[in-house]
């Protein structure tokens, strides 16, 4: 197995006097797909918010390719390598479809706050956001406002933003979120697709999606892993049934199998 | 703007050539060269002059063109809401002042052409200075820190004499001799074609800006400052390059500025002029990259001509004001646009007779307002003046009763039909829209 490409060690975070992540421990081997799993204010996307940088960790170390990385702003942890999606859709609602993707391929492409390149002249810049276009099918609606766009198109060019940079690791929460079966099936092609050869994680409540993609599952409850494993060691464990389910009687599989 | 911006990127820029950019560009070029001749329909054949009044409302609109699309690089682009605009106008102004009189005394052969440049710097420099406080934050406190920084320099300039002047202000000379092309500058025509140079070069400048990463980036912190985070930019160092250069152009603004009147007060840094940035941008429309340059051609001459008709000026621009940001937020710029798809599906003519049918009560809503303010105006300022308010030699006296019942039923009446035919233009247009998504939908 190779050295982990995230790493966190008994990260905790506190909101005021409220606790809502008590000690988590979590490798994630480079180029795996991780899943993190659980019931309805686990925290899962505060963790996310945690590894992002989007809120400071109250203790605890968490590290990127072996770098510290808890208490940088997001920028910073973005241009190391870290990309992600947000459960509610995050995008640029007034400017085009195009113009979406292109702003999330400039900063890794070395514009940085350049007021002296014309974005019309950029050829290999321009190249780049058609064919990332293309790999999330929204070519048809390039000179559409994002804000005009669909749900799932608007899901779509998520995913497109979130990987545009070429970050190798990627958080995507609960990418599947509010589609149809359809839909969502269309998401995880696409993921499987874009994410091929990154090391992604993400946060799901779809449990065919998560044993779909996920090389890995985590299981949060209550701010705690409980559990983290293979998939198929997951769906026995008698733990997290009790803890996901509720009841330990409810072996007939409604939401885990 | 921003879609032609996106079908260009694709296409090689060489190929496209001067025929492309005529295509393109027209209305600036129509614009300019309207610029350029406008001062000769006003030429004095007997006296060899143009008409001062019209050179100097003319050299207005170009500093108040470059003063409100340098606001609008905030406003707009940026989605900053800035209370402190001129506050950068002015420095730029003074800097120039100071740098104009050292040049006239001998310090530096520096050609009047580039003194512009000067102002740019030094509303630059200062940009930078204030930005530094004022971009930590964005919206209301963004707001709030430029008000306080306006407040702050008013302040200083009654307070610090040797760089502001005081309350007279820095006044200078703009011959100071030295030229690149042996001109004086001394009658004002010479300092108009100056102005409708450095706006022409300004306009370009920031116009091209709307196109690069930086550009693009403000608008992206606009609309989502957090998703810009997680796609590595630093949204405050966005904001604060974006001050800097807004600052830039505020400062070119404000070396016309000294270049026209050859004297800088406080004035110029003081909140009135701020407003009027904002007046003139929201008016005018900022979502539209041309819309402030509506907005500083309509609002000049509404302060030039109308104040010289009315005593009641400002009030004519705040019910314009309040009724853009009322009913056409998107401002004139907007309105235009609005149009865009209906006349791109050749349906304009549609809306013609509607809009027609507005005509009769906006003008009887005009006149009984206008009547209304003028009758107000003349019961105090007029008659503390010694004025009479006079229509075609009819002298109305504004104790009657008479006028203002004229007034009243005008207003009444003029509100009343105006309703009925903006429901008219509400159903034409409804119908006009949806004939021209259905095709859209089918496909």
């Amino acid at each position: 197995m190779s050295a982990p490409a995230l790493h966190l060690s008994d990260v905790q975070k506190n909101f005021g006097p409220t606790p809502v992540i008590l000690g988590v421990s979590l490798d994630v081997s480079a180029g795996s797909r991780h899943a993190i799993i659980g019931p309805n204010g686990a925290g899962k996307t505060t963790l996310f918010n945690l590894i992002s940088g989007r809120f400071p960790v109250t203790t605890g170390r968490i590290e990127l390719h072996g770098q510290r990385i808890d208490g940088l702003p997001p920028h910073e942890i973005n241009r190391r390598g870290l990309s992600r999606s947000f459960q509610v859709t995050s995008i640029f609602p007034r400017m085009t479809v195009f113009e979406n993707i292109r702003c999330g391929l400039l900063w890794s492409r070395g514009y940085r706050y350049s007021f002296w390149h014309l974005l019309g002249g950029q050829r290999a810049l321009n190249d780049a956001a058609a064919r990332l276009l293309a790999d999330v099918n929204l070519e048809a609606r390039r000179d559409v406002p994002a804000g005009l766009l669909s749900y799932a198109e608007q899901r779509a060019l998520e995913i497109g933003i979130t990987i545009a940079g070429g970050a190798d690791t990627v958080l995507l929460d609960e990418p599947t979120a509010g589609m149809s079966r359809s839909e969502a099936d269309h998401a995880v092609a696409l993921i499987r697709r874009i994410t091929a050869g990154k090391t992604l994680v993400m946060v799901e409540h779809d449990m065919s999606v998560v044993f779909d993609l996920a090389d890995v599952v985590t299981v949060l409850v209550y701010g705690q892993v409980i559990a983290s494993g293979p998939p198929a060691e997951i769906r026995a464990n008698r733990a997290v049934q009790d803890a996901y389910l509720g009841a330990p009687a409810a072996g007939s599989g409604v939401g885990i199998a | 703007m921003s879609e032609s911006a996106v079908r260009t990127a694709t296409r090689p820029l060489a190929a496209e050539g001067a025929a492309g950019l005529l295509r393109r560009e027209w209305p600036w070029l129509a614009a300019l060269t309207f610029a350029v001749i406008v001062p000769w329909f006003f030429f004095d054949w007997t006296t060899g002059r143009h008409s001062g009044f019209i050179v100097s409302v003319l050299s207005q609109i170009g500093i108040m063109i470059i003063f409100a699309l340098s606001y609008n690089m905030l406003m707009g682009q940026a989605g900053l809401l800035s209370f402190g605009h001129a506050v950068l106008l002015g420095l730029g102004g003074y800097v120039t002042a100071h740098v104009v009189t050292a040049a006239k005394g001998g310090a530096f052969p520096l050609p009047l052409e580039l003194t512009p440049l000067v102002g740019g710097l030094g509303g630059f420099g200062f940009a930078i200075v204030l930005g530094y406080f004022a971009t930590k934050q964005r919206a209301t406190a963004f707001a709030m820190i430029t008000l306080g920084i306006g407040e702050l320099i008013t302040s200083c300039a009654l307070m610090f004499q040797t760089f502001f002047g005081g309350e007279g202000g820095v006044s200078t000379n703009r011959m100071t001799g030295h030229s690149l092309f042996g001109l004086g500058y001394g009658p004002p025509i010479q300092v108009y074609y100056l102005i409708v140079a450095w706006t022409a070069v300004s306009v370009a400048a920031m116009l091209l800006l709307t196109r690069t990463p930086l550009g693009r980036m403000a608008n992206a912190c606009r609309d989502n400052f957090e998703r810009a985070q997680f796609v590595g930019y630093d949204p405050r160092m966005v904001r604060f390059v974006q001050f800097a250069l807004s600052g830039f152009f505020a400062g070119i603004a404000g070396a016309l500025y000294t270049l026209t009147y050859e004297i800088v007060t406080y004035d110029t840094v003081a909140a009135p002029m701020s407003a009027n940035a904002l007046l003139m941008t929201y008016i005018g429309g900022v979502g539209v990259f041309a819309g402030p340059v509506v907005g500083a051609v309509l609002v000049v001459l509404l302060q030039s001509w109308v104040s010289l008709l009315s005593n009641s000026w400002l009030v004519y621009a705040g019910v314009l004001f309040i009724l853009m940001v009322t009913f056409a937020p998107g401002g004139l710029a907007g309105l235009v646009m609005m149009h865009q798809p209906i006349w791109r599906a050749g349906r304009l003519g549609r809306l013609a007779g509607p809009y027609l049918r507005l005509l009769g009560p906006v003008l009887l809503v005009l006149v009984g307002f206008v009547l209304a303010v003028e009758l107000c105006s003349f019961l105090t300022i007029g008659t503390a003046q010694g004025k009479t308010l006079t229509l075609s030699r009819i002298t109305i006296d504004p104790h009657g009763g008479p006028p203002w019942i004229v007034a009243g039923l005008l207003l009444a009446a003029g509100g009343l039909w105006l309703r009925h035919a903006m429901r008219g233009l509400a159903t034409a247009w409804q119908a006009v829209t949806e004939e021209i998504k259905t095709p859209e939908l089918r496909a």
